[in-house]
């Protein structure tokens, strides 16, 4: 494992342009030793390049990028052998078994030999595959699949794993599984950087970066993400029929946005407890009798949604 | 460059290669199969040239004329017409490419005047073998007035030896009996072997592209030549096994006389084989499909090799420009060595020049082979 607790990964400025798209656009952050780091954001965002820059597999147009303390752009070979990397299509290959896929990623990262059997034997065993080392890959469910490759990224012990949307397509079980392990691998030290649009998934990193349309728009623990993101306080309006009403709530007094979640409304307001009955009679007064409103804790959903429409605002984009 | 990693590519491709039976069935019988195709198919010599005959006689001299015309192995009797109008109709409709007339006052002409007249009616749309049919005509015709000549001679006391002033006793060497297959055959070996190398690796890389593995392999340490050596060396296995079905097939099924060493044979077919496998390479790093390269491959192997090797077509025979474009096919040094060494039993020795050019083809291959894939998916 890597030796020094500073930054694992440090980007600078990073700019990567497709043509005249623009896939990643300024941006900066960076990953502790031992820091379990999530990206969140829709599909198309820009999560997917960002990694694939930092795994020396495109080369950006503008800034910068450390990964462990090597500049991906200067020596990209440097930095594959201390990184491993689960790409978003599972890329390991089928018409071979289990065993023979361990085999040649320890051949490839050219694991010491006598280390090979007893790593691959880890890699079984931490993917739940003991007892079928000689079935073939393409025989295996989903989340099995995950774990392996998770397994084979692994065989080298990389202080830096790069994880793109390793959950997609599994089963909810499976996926509880596959963080317990990312957990385990960051108590011993390695930084794992995570992708995913999976709301709750958010919650189990140690930092979050939102990022849509090519730029990080916060970055900050879930728990921060939640609360000081948002600058107000969360109310939930609920009554038959309540969405109809949004345009409405929009215009009440101290509600600065509003979003439909559900069969209910969460509104953004300065005071909750003043503004919950005040909300009340005023949709009373305008014809919506029996709507309750109560204060919740915002989720990473009603912080994302809401930072999102920020920036778009910032930027001047139609939403 | 670590020996490990390119043994580990080497066991995965072989690995893939043993559990796709099917693509590696037809790495083994397609160039079984295009052995026999090619080696029955192309044939240059013209042998049993159909012919009609119209004998408007029937004496016993012109029947003697046509005998020695069904006796030539060069001509193959097909009917014997009874009316003009019947010659123009198999000429016309091809049932033969030579018609042969004999005139009703034909063994009235040879007794009296001493000469004899035949019409010989050819199809000259192909005008090759039109004129190859009239020449062995010619040679029939010629072989028969010969004997009407010495019969004429004994029969007034002369000597036969005053007949053949000069004899000319040519000797063939190397293809002793003009067997055009003795020089095809080898051709067609080298035809095969571009065919089929360059079809292995063209997969290789593509594959890899369309199933997603290449994205994770690209990761990875491993450089771009330890991952082209890797891949290639179980395919240079599978081509030498092809190269042994070829050569063994030519010796043994279609008896083309080996005289040459086999230490020369194979190492000269492992340097085309570098070559081909290359190219293959290079394709399949270029196109990322596998439909595409294997096309591309296949169409940038077969044509020159077929056109401008030599192997059917003399290059000497072509003009000035093309004979200088046939140096940049490396199949033309491939069978020109292997035409040296099936009939003239020539060694390196001898080859050394079609050597080097070959192996300086194979280096220069495999650098632009090994240069061509970058670790990026940019």
């Amino acid at each position: 494992m890597a030796g020094d607790a500073g930054a694992q990964i440090i980007v600078d400025g990073l700019v990567k342009r497709f043509g005249s798209f623009t896939a990643v656009d300024g941006v900066s952050f960076d990953v502790a030793r031992g820091e379990i780091m999530g990206f969140l954001g829709p599909n198309g965002a820009g999560k997917s390049t960002l990694i694939r820059i930092l795994c020396g597999l495109l080369r950006p147009n503008a800034g910068r990028a450390l990964v462990a303390g090597i500049d991906v752009t200067v020596d990209p070979d440097a930095v594959r052998q201390r990184i491993g990397y689960m790409s978003q299509k599972f890329s390991l290959y089928n018409t071979l078994s289990v065993i023979e896929n361990l085999r040649f990623f320890g051949g490839v990262y050219g694991v010491p030999r006598v280390k090979l059997e007893e790593r691959i034997r880890f890699a079984i065993d931490m993917a739940g595959l003991a007892g079928r080392e000689t079935s073939l890959v393409a025989t295996l469910a989903g989340g099995w699949k995950q774990r392996l490759a998770l397994g084979a990224a692994i065989l080298h012990r990389p202080a830096i794993l790069f994880l793109d949307e390793p959950t997609s397509g599994v089963d909810p079980e499976s996926r509880r599984r596959f963080w317990d392990l990312i957990h385990t691998l960051g108590a011993e030290g390695v930084s794992v950087l995570v992708s995913t649009h999976y709301m709750d998934e958010a919650e189990y990193c140690n930092r979050v970066a939102l990022i849509t349309r090519g730029r990080l728009i916060a970055l900050g623990t879930p728990y921060e993400l939640r609360r000081r993101s948002l600058g107000a306080e969360l109310l939930a309006i609920e009554r038959e029929g309540i969405v109809n009403a949004i345009e409405l709530v929009e215009k009440a007094p101290g509600v600065h946005d509003v979003a439909v979640f559900g069969s209910a409304l969460h509104a953004l307001v300065d005071d909750a407890a003043m503004r919950a009955p005040a909300l009340v009679a005023y949709l009373a007064d305008h014809g919506i009798a029996g709507a309750t409103a109560r204060r919740i804790e915002p989720t990473m959903e009603d912080s994302f949604v809401h930072l999102v429409g920020a920036a778009t605002l910032a930027r001047g984009d139609p939403a | 460059m670590k020996p490990r990693r390119i043994k580990a590519i080497a066991v995965k491709e072989s690995l893939q290669i043993v559990r796709d039976p099917r693509s590696l069935m037809i790495a083994l019988l397609i160039p079984l199969m295009q052995m026999f195709m090619l080696g029955y198919g192309i044939n240059l010599d013209i042998k049993h040239i159909p012919l009609c005959t119209y004998d408007r006689e029937n004496s016993q001299q012109s029947l003697g004329l046509l005998k020695r015309f069904a006796s030539s192995r060069y001509f193959a009797v097909h009917k014997l017409d009874q009316s003009y109008a019947e010659v123009t109709h198999d000429i016309d409709a091809g049932n033969c490419t030579i018609a042969l007339v004999i005139p009703a006052g034909f063994s009235q002409g040879l007794n009296d005047a001493g000469t004899g007249t035949v019409q010989a009616l050819i199809d000259g749309t192909d005008s090759n073998t039109a004129n190859i049919a009239a020449n062995y005509a010619r040679a029939v015709i010629s072989g028969f007035s010969g004997d009407l000549q010495l019969q004429a001679i004994q029969r007034r006391g002369g000597t036969v030896q005053t007949l053949t002033p000069v004899d000319v006793q040519a000797r063939v060497w190397f293809n002793e009996d003009l067997e055009s297959r003795n020089y095809i055959i080898p051709g067609i070996v080298a035809l095969v072997m571009a065919i089929v190398g360059a079809q292995l690796t063209s997969l290789t890389i593509a594959r890899e592209w369309e199933r997603g593995t290449m994205e994770l392999l690209v990761s990875t340490p491993v450089k771009p030549l330890e991952l082209m050596l890797g891949k290639l060396l179980p395919y240079f296995a599978i081509g030498m096994i092809d190269a042994a079905i070829c050569l063994a097939l030519a010796v043994f099924w279609f008896d083309v006389p080996f005289r040459g060493t086999l230490a020369t044979l194979f190492f000269t077919t492992s340097l085309f084989l570098i070559v081909v496998l290359c190219i293959g390479y290079y394709v399949s790093v270029s196109i990322r499909s596998q439909v595409g390269a294997s096309q591309v491959a296949l169409l940038l192997t077969m044509l020159p090799t077929i056109l401008l090797s030599g192997f059917a077509f003399p290059i000497d025979q072509m003009p000035v420009f093309v004979q200088g474009v046939t140096y940049l096919v490396s199949g033309r040094y491939y069978v020109t060595i292997l035409k040296s060494v099936f009939l003239k039993g020539a060694g390196a020795v001898e080859l050394a020049v079609p050597i080097l050019c070959l192996a300086l083809y194979a280096v220069a291959l495999v650098v632009l082979a090994a240069r061509s894939f970058r670790k990026t998916l940019d």
